[in-house]
């Protein structure tokens, strides 16, 4: 088992495992590659299952030769069914949420920035950075503090507050740029030609874009080392959509699992969808757009892979969507109300097409479905004020008894 | 019209080392290719088929060119081309 080179998804160019992360020939993106042709797959399987209660117990597949320390693994999230669920969209498939929620920061991000972050400090980095929408801000934030490194962290000056405030505490540099995340991004793209830190999503981006492969590692060994049938996944850059999908592969080419690549479907925001209209187009390119969309943290409108998303949902038969802004709101509120996990618009997102999907009679009776549920309900608080009105009463029975007179029978 | 082009820190092994390039030209198109004229190896790291590749971002004086006209984008005196990877963020 060892990890080899960076390797060009577009023309095979590869390069030393470094802090690079395009192709000097044709500036495709650059993967981490495995040379994995001693893995034995039952000795695997047994070290995953005595490995430790995180991301860290899938070491193999990372790209580090051993276990790096990390105070604030995370991973191993819950897998919920959700029949509720299922029975409010009127479908006869399985429905499963995995909730990665319920992480240090509370996002998927922190898979990510946990395999960025030991690979900055195996580079010898002292200072790590970001361009984030807001959950990466966090995870990065935090997981700096935790492993005593500097930090910036760039981001939209008009994030939620929430965000704001859950990134400035880890006492990081909370550097607001006025303009979109694309603007952000490419900010931080021309500081990582000339500043010696590690971007995580910039020059570091081939090693974190590998901690998303331990979502799709969990759900399988959360259904009893079985796949789903399908997968719906929120799009951003479309990076976890893809590691999703190359998570599962891994797992499929080496024996850990048998079977195929579950249908995948791809959920985004009708106010910034240039994956889901390049889908629609036939386009094998994104078209940028300028976002405007309540799920901020999906709001990036020149998403890096776009393209291989396309790809992904093409070649397994799946399908990307977007929802408006009300239906994220109401997808909320379902998840909310079926099952007690209260998640972030980027959730809604991923709620609102599947229940689109459900309505269109796309999902087959007794297929498995797992939907990603990537961030925590109190990081958009405002996507839900005015959703539900609350009763003001005296502390009298009397005025208790007003109230309710209509649904309390003595 | 005289304007600057930044050539990102992997490709500078294609201009000599040169961070920046001083071409003229009236749009996005002939300044790149005033460049490619100077530095050969560089067209066909950028482009393909007389089209930018895929991955590759182009902005003048920051604005993604993808939002104007691509390559017919006009350029005025004092502009700055910048050519940048687009497989960051997310």
């Amino acid at each position: 088992m060892s990890v080899e080179s960076l390797k060009c998804k577009e023309c095979g160019t590869e390069y030393e495992l470094g802090a690079t992360y395009f192709c000097e020939k044709c500036f495709g993106p650059l993967e981490v590659r495995y040379d994995h042709s001693a893995l034995d797959a039952a000795e695997a399987k047994r070290r995953i299952q005595a490995g430790s209660r995180g991301i860290w117990r899938y070491a193999d597949f990372l790209p580090f030769s051993g276990r790096p320390g990390d105070p604030l693994e995370p991973g191993l999230t819950p897998l919920l069914r959700a029949d509720r669920l299922a029975e409010r969209l009127g479908t006869g498939a399985e429905i499963w949420i995995k909730n990665d929620a319920a992480n240090p920061t509370h996002s998927f991000k922190d898979r990510v920035v946990a395999v960025a972050v030991a690979k900055a400090q195996e580079l010898g980095f002292e200072t790590v950075a970001c361009a984030s929408t807001g959950n990466l801000a966090n995870a990065v934030a935090a997981h700096a503090a935790a492993a005593g490194l500097d930090s910036y962290v760039f981001v939209p000056s008009n994030l939620e507050e929430q965000k704001l405030l859950a990134t400035g505490v880890y006492g990081t540099k909370l550097v607001g740029v006025r303009g979109n995340y694309d603007d952000v991004n490419r900010l931080c793209t021309q500081l990582a030609e000339t500043h010696p830190w590690a971007f995580v999503n910039v020059n570091l981006r081939p090693y974190y874009a590998e901690g998303s492969k331990t979502l799709a590692f969990e759900t399988v060994e959360q259904l009893g080392w079985e796949l789903p049938d399908r997968v719906v996944s929120p799009i951003a850059s479309g990076s976890l959509f893809t590691k999703l999908g190359r998570g599962f592969q891994e797992w499929l080419d080496l024996g850990l699992v048998e079977g195929g690549q579950p249908t995948f479907n791809g959920a985004q925001a009708d106010g910034c969808s240039p994956v889901a209209t390049a889908f629609a187009e036939g386009w094998d390119v994104c078209k940028p757009q300028r976002p405007d969309t309540i799920a901020k943290s999906l709001a990036i409108g020149d998403p890096a892979d776009g393209p291989y998303a396309v790809e992904h949902a093409r070649k397994t038969g799946g399908g990307i969507d977007s929802v408006s802004d009300v239906e994220i709101r109401e997808g909320i509120k379902l998840l909310a109300e079926t099952t007690g996990i209260f998640t972030e618009t980027a959730g809604g997102v991923t709620i609102g097409v599947l229940r689109k999907l459900a309505e269109r009679g796309e999902l087959r009776g007794g297929e498995r479905v797992v939907a990603y549920i990537t961030g925590e309900g109190l990081k958009t608080l405002d996507a839900t004020r005015d959703t539900f009105s609350m009763h003001e009463i005296d502390p009298t029975l009397d005025s208790f008894d007003a109230e309710f007179a209509q649904e309390v029978t003595a | 019209m005289s304007v600057t082009v930044k050539i990102p820190t992997q490709l500078r092994v294609a201009t000599g080392g040169q961070a920046e390039v001083e071409v003229e030209g009236s749009n996005v198109g002939e300044a790149l290719d005033a460049v490619f004229a100077a530095y050969g190896d560089l067209r066909e790291r950028i482009t393909q088929d007389g089209t930018l590749r895929r991955f590759v971002n182009v902005y003048v004086s920051g604005e993604d060119i993808r939002f104007q006209q691509g390559l017919e984008t006009q350029i005025k005196e004092g502009d700055e081309v910048t050519i940048l990877p687009a497989v960051a963020g997310g």
